[in-house]
């Protein structure tokens, strides 16, 4: 059934209508949410909502609980190709909890969090930006991965980053949810504005084993053992200079010291500018896709010491 | 005055990206003054050109003391002005929230790092800064409860009001907090504009740092006048929300006293301007805010008012 939960009009003949499916069957009241396009830009969450109801409706007889999809947080940044919400130019992943007498944006994430909390899982998929690809990741907030790191084990993800608190991540939903015990798994992969189908048939793969691993689906569906990491194994490549970066790398490879990993060059005067190299042996799973790039843009991520 | 490049970035093909600073008297770093961190923060902008010209001035006559260096950048975003864009173009990243920045970073991770190690030793720092919600300020003041703040000494501006608040999670990567973390007696300023220039309020807001400059021995030129200050703490403030949606007329201008009941702003039906909403005062007061766009979404704070005590 799908319901509107939030609505907030609009100048002219138009409401900002936040809306979800909910698949209800059975007498269990375990929930499990998916939660998705809070950057209007990303679009790999897209996918995964239209794969699992397909999916959802082939054992629709099994299912024991409440599955909830919320598909699109900022319709108006996805209808005009925007990661923001476009009047104001705010990410809406910085204002979570959100305020209930607060400005529109603030008064839609507080709606957000009224629907979802007291879930039993959420998963928020992001989809990275326009211009780095990212290999399907987890991201746990050390201060959360007592709870979620078992659970990130259900969902089929390739890697599960474990990452330092920073005060600027509490105006996530992911921090917020996971801070009234509704777990949350932040899922990051692919790449925005596009749809990566590979990643999404993971992903439905991974939230119907969540789903049984909840009791809510007898089935089970193999999933992937994820590489974990933290922080003080990710290593960052960015732009020594600005130019075009060419490169033919992708994701999930095992990558070694002194690797060239591309390069960057000046179209106008047609010189090689510098090569990106790594200086570690390990696993990329960031590869910048954007070519143009400024300084220090980023160019890829590397798990040192992993494969 | 001395004009020094105080970041620089190479493009690919755009011209290169300057910070330009502009630099007065000698001694210690005292103050630091900086405009538009936003490509559309027009008026903040205006208002250093118009400390410069002041100052430039204040110097040629001798006014200026040999113990304390002034410094004002007038935009750290040329990038975005130049394309009438708030954020960075290439990454809609916003340079005000990557502060203390990070010189091994992204691209305005580096900038902020590139500018803050220049002014993060002031002894006093003045942003000139803007809400993302378009509209129209009461000229203030602005500070956050850091630990380090010191409401005091904000007196010196002779504002009429000074803003306390708590910070929230989003506000640690400003400049304004780090400026307070690296014990510098940090400022933020707003006036009525933005997006354009209004120049009696831009004209107030530059004599108030001249006024502050002149009360901590910075320039020895008196800049008389002024308000004495109000401290007021942000949950003084009242907001009136609309909840509807249309054209939006308001009857009622920023530092305006108003009464309870009293009719505020107007919202009509955009087809046919029957009125669908009287955005009515629930306090006696000073409009502090006041929405400034045509059109106007429901659930939109449409006025602030400074409540009477």
């Amino acid at each position: 059934m799908i319901e509107t939960f939030a609505s907030v009009s609009l100048p002219i003949d138009e409401k900002y209508k936040l809306t979800k499916q909910r698949i209800q069957n059975g007498t269990s009241k375990k929930r499990i949410c998916v939660v998705t396009g809070i950057h209007g830009d990303e679009l790999e969450g897209q996918y995964v909502a239209y794969q699992l109801q397909q999916k959802i409706r082939e054992v629709y007889d099994q299912l024991d609980g409440i599955v909830d999809i919320y598909p699109c947080m900022n319709p108006l940044g996805m209808d005009s190709i925007q990661r923001k919400v476009p009047m104001f130019d705010l990410d809406m992943n910085r204002i979570f909890p959100g305020d209930e007498d607060g400005s529109m944006v603030e008064y839609l994430a507080y709606c957000i969090i009224q629907d979802i909390k007291g879930a039993d899982l959420v998963i928020d998929i992001h989809a990275s930006n326009a211009y780095l690809v990212e290999l399907p990741q987890l991201r746990i907030n050390e201060l959360f991965k007592e709870k979620l790191v078992p659970m990130s084990k259900w969902v089929n993800a390739n890697f599960v980053w474990i990452h330092s608190t920073s005060t600027i991540l509490e105006s996530t939903l992911g921090y917020c949810l996971n801070k009234l015990n509704t777990p949350t798994l932040v899922l990051e992969m692919g790449i925005g504005s596009r749809l990566t189908l590979e990643y999404g048939e993971n992903s439905v793969q991974g939230l119907l084993n969540a789903m049984h691993q909840l009791g809510m689906l007898k089935n089970e569906y193999p999933v992937m053992e994820p590489i974990i990491g933290y922080d003080q194994e990710i290593r960052f490549l960015n732009a020594q200079c600005a130019g075009l970066f060419i490169s033919e790398m992708e994701v999930n490879t095992p990558v070694k010291k002194g690797q060239v990993i591309g390069m960057i060059v000046d179209p106008l005067s047609g010189n090689k500018l510098c090569e990106v190299i790594s200086d570690w042996d390990g696993l990329l799973f960031t590869i910048r896709k954007y070519p143009i790039c400024n300084e220090g843009s980023l160019i890829g991520r590397i798990l040192e010491g992993k494969q | 005055m001395r004009e020094k490049i105080v970041y620089e970035l190479k493009s690919l093909y755009r011209d290169s990206f300057r910070i330009r600073g502009y630099e007065f008297g000698k001694g210690e770093d005292s103050i630091c003054v900086i405009g538009s961190l936003r490509g559309n923060e027009v008026q903040q902008m205006y208002i250093c050109s118009l400390l410069i010209e002041r100052l430039k001035q204040l110097e040629s006559q001798g006014y200026l003391t040999n113990t304390c260096k002034i410094l004002v950048i007038p935009c750290a975003n040329t990038y975005s002005l130049n394309l009438e864009s708030r954020f960075w173009p290439s990454d809609g990243t916003d340079i005000n929230r990557m502060f203390p920045g990070y010189n091994l970073g992204e691209t305005t991770q580096r900038i902020a790092d590139g500018l803050f190690e220049r002014i993060k030793d002031c002894k006093y720092g003045v942003q000139l800064t803007s809400f993302y919600i378009p509209g129209h300020f009461s000229t203030h003041v602005r500070m956050m409860k850091t630990g380090f703040e010191d409401i005091e000494e904000a007196k010196h501006f002779g504002l009429s009001s000074i803003v306390v608040r708590s910070p929230r999670p989003y506000d640690t990567t400003t400049l304004n907090y780090n400026w307070q973390i690296w014990c510098c007696k940090a400022y933020s300023l707003y006036t009525k504009a933005c997006e354009e220039i209004d120049e009696k309020t831009a004209k107030e807001a530059a004599e108030a740092i001249l006024r502050f400059m002149y009360e901590k021995g910075i320039i020895s030129y008196p800049v008389l006048g002024g308000y004495k200050s109000e401290i007021v703490d942000e949950d003084r403030m009242v907001s009136i929300k609309s909840s509807s949606g249309g054209f939006l007329k308001t009857l009622v201008d920023v530092d305006e006293q108003v009464f309870i009941g009293q009719t505020l702003a107007i919202i009509y039906d955009p087809y046919t301007h029957v009125e669908l909403e009287k955005i009515i005062s629930s306090q006696e007061g000073k409009v502090f805010f006041i929405h400034a766009k045509s059109m106007v979404y429901a659930h939109t704070s449409i006025v602030k008012i400074k409540r009477n005590i």
